[in-house]
């Protein structure tokens, strides 16, 4: 069943294809965005940069700048806690309502957002909660914290769950079991949980749009200017905040390999050997752990 | 260590579950309660006489819905058929390719749906990319590719692509190459190939990756309001009007009602039969 070297290639060609797909609307508003007519049409006659330091400088821009970043960051680290201990409850422990659960976590990411963002703005208004930024952190965290509990829970499936009962066959209490075993072997997943949630949250807006009240965030003001008429700004500001999380993507990738090439100067392992890896060294640790309490 | 553990699991599900009851599940129940109000109220303290549910009928809603479903079926067809030689050369053929591909299809989610839609306007529109170039070059335009129902088709097709790609991907490669290669020794034809192991073998992957295409299409708003320029009216756009210019809760909870209740038996159907345990890779 050795797929032929031909269709091998057309279908790299097709990858690279679908690639290009999903890219090209970000190239036209790249080109948008460095036009210099109040009005666009393609192809471009003058190219100008000025629009973006009209954004740079422009105090609207700043304030949802500043909003997006507080939403975000704040989902980032709510959801990282819950989805660290949601992922436990999802992959590793055995209880009662375990096949409940998952599927209960599942319900928000397969709901229609706009839907959804309507009936927390209903349900604010029933509590006589007055919608800002702050209940846009919630509206947010619905979608979002099931989300990173997945990804975490990836992690959480392929933990062994020996390494648990070894530490407390050692005699750790629980909270040392978390603090020493679970935490350290799952903190791969949890980042990259949070790297996902900052990202979606970021991005985000049909949650956005009913929840936020008064407040803006970027994506909510851009797909206003869209609907109302076409502002130069919008391609700017859009590339901009692309731009933006593209920097999130880069830091994420480099610190950790920064990290890496001060320690060591290893190869990079495999996943698979990242995680033997681990075991390895964490039975280790118990192991000199253990001689240390002896002796 | 059983007792610990059903103790131990039943804690650290916890906090997602009090955020999910508190800001997911209530308010899902206030929909429901607002739904049966009559018309134009703001309060719960009404007599429900489901007034709301008469006016879907009355006035043409469930046009709306069927367009919103209509163009969300033909959507995730699309995109399965599309999908499924790219999710299969990454699960089985692909080497390395497969982590590029994977990374390039996670960026782009990390962009603002309203953002790449927005590109997708500015390449489409008269004067836009494609027609604006092609004016330039040959000398003369054609109208603008937007504002009808096949764009919005594909802009529900471009936005909502990876959420086919990816449990497809996760479904085939739960196919063993040894049920393919014994299939292929025996003389079956690929076809054959692809019917009788591929396809069911790979059907948890398929049922997630349609299900979830299918119910966000079915309540997206941006593509048909983006792309589409009214063009046709989705049902989850009348209650967005609904809810804001219209000013009558009620009926805005009550269309969605009908959205959710579409949408929540076909995610419970296919939820229901698909192992997640087995899909994400549990060992033991």
């Amino acid at each position: 069943m050795e797929t032929s070297r031909l269709s091998r290639f057309w279908l790299v060609v097709y990858g690279i294809g679908a690639l290009a797909f999903l890219y090209l609307p970000l190239v036209a508003v790249g080109f948008a965005s460095v036009s210099k007519g109040r009005y666009l049409t393609f192809p471009i006659r003058r190219y100008d940069t000025k629009w973006y330091g009209e954004a740079l400088a422009s105090d609207t821009v700043r304030d949802l700048l500043f909003i997006s970043l507080k939403v975000a960051a704040i989902v980032t680290i709510i959801s990282m806690v819950v989805g660290f201990f949601g992922a436990l409850a999802f992959a590793r422990y055995h209880w009662r309502f375990r096949r409940l659960y998952q599927k209960l976590i599942l319900l928000p990411i397969f709901f229609p957002q706009s839907v959804l963002g309507l009936s927390l703005l209903m349900w604010f208004n029933t509590l006589n909660i007055v919608p800002s930024w702050q209940t846009a952190v919630v509206a947010h965290l619905v979608w979002i914290s099931p989300i990173a509990t997945l990804i975490i829970s990836i992690r959480a499936y392929s933990f062994d769950p020996t390494l648990e009962e070894a530490a407390r066959d050692m005699g750790c209490s629980t909270f040392q079991i978390m603090r020493e075993v679970t935490v350290p072997l799952l903190m791969p997943g949890v980042i990259s949980a949070g790297l996902f949630a900052f990202l979606l949250s970021w991005g985000n807006f049909p949650l956005s749009l009913f929840t936020t009240g008064a407040d803006s965030t970027l994506p909510e003001w851009l797909y206003a200017k869209m609907i109302s008429g076409y502002s130069p700004l919008v391609p700017t500001v859009g590339i901009m905040t692309v731009a933006a999380s593209a920097t999130v993507i880069v830091i994420a990738f480099l610190v950790p390999a920064l990290f890496r090439a001060l320690k060591s100067n290893q190869k990079i392992p495999d996943l698979r050997g990242l995680v033997h890896a681990n075991v390895h060294r964490w039975k280790e640790l118990y192991r000199n752990r253990r001689l240390e309490g002896y002796r | 260590m059983q007792s610990l553990d059903r103790r131990l699991g039943a804690f650290t599900a916890m906090p997602l579950i009090t955020l999910l009851g508190v800001s997911f599940l209530a308010p899902l129940l206030v929909v429901a309660i607002f739904s049966t109000m009559p018309t134009k109220v703001f309060t719960f303290s009404h007599v429900p006489d489901f007034s709301s549910y008469a006016e879907f009928f009355r006035q043409g809603y469930w046009k709306s819905l069927a367009w919103a479903l209509g163009m969300a079926l033909a959507a995730t067809a699309i995109l399965f058929v599309i999908s499924w030689p790219l999710a299969f050369a990454m699960a089985k053929v692909y080497k390395r390719f497969t982590l590029i591909l994977t990374i390039g299809v996670v960026m782009s989610l990390f962009v603002s749906e309203n953002i790449r839609l927005f590109g997708w306007v500015l390449t489409l529109m008269k004067g836009g990319l494609l027609e604006g170039y092609f004016r330039n070059w040959t000398g003369n335009g054609f109208d603008g590719l937007l504002y009808n129902v096949p764009v919005i088709v594909f802009g529900l097709v471009y936005v909502y692509f990876p959420f086919m790609l990816f449990p497809l991907a996760q479904g085939i490669s739960m196919v063993p190459d040894d049920a393919r290669q014994a299939a292929a020794d025996l003389g079956a034809s690929r076809k054959r190939i692809l019917w009788e192991i591929d396809l069911p073998l790979a059907a948890p992957g398929i049922v997630v990756g349609c299900l979830l295409t299918f119910v966000l299409a079915a309540g997206a708003i941006a593509e048909s309001k983006l792309l589409g320029g009214q063009a046709v009216i989705v049902i989850a756009d009348d209650v967005e009007t609904a809810f804001t210019y219209g000013q009558d809760w009620p009926l805005g909870s009550a269309l969605a009602m009908v959205l959710i209740a579409i949408i929540g038996s076909i995610a419970l159907f296919g939820v229901s039969r698909v192992d997640l345990d087995a899909i994400m890779g549990r060992r033991r």
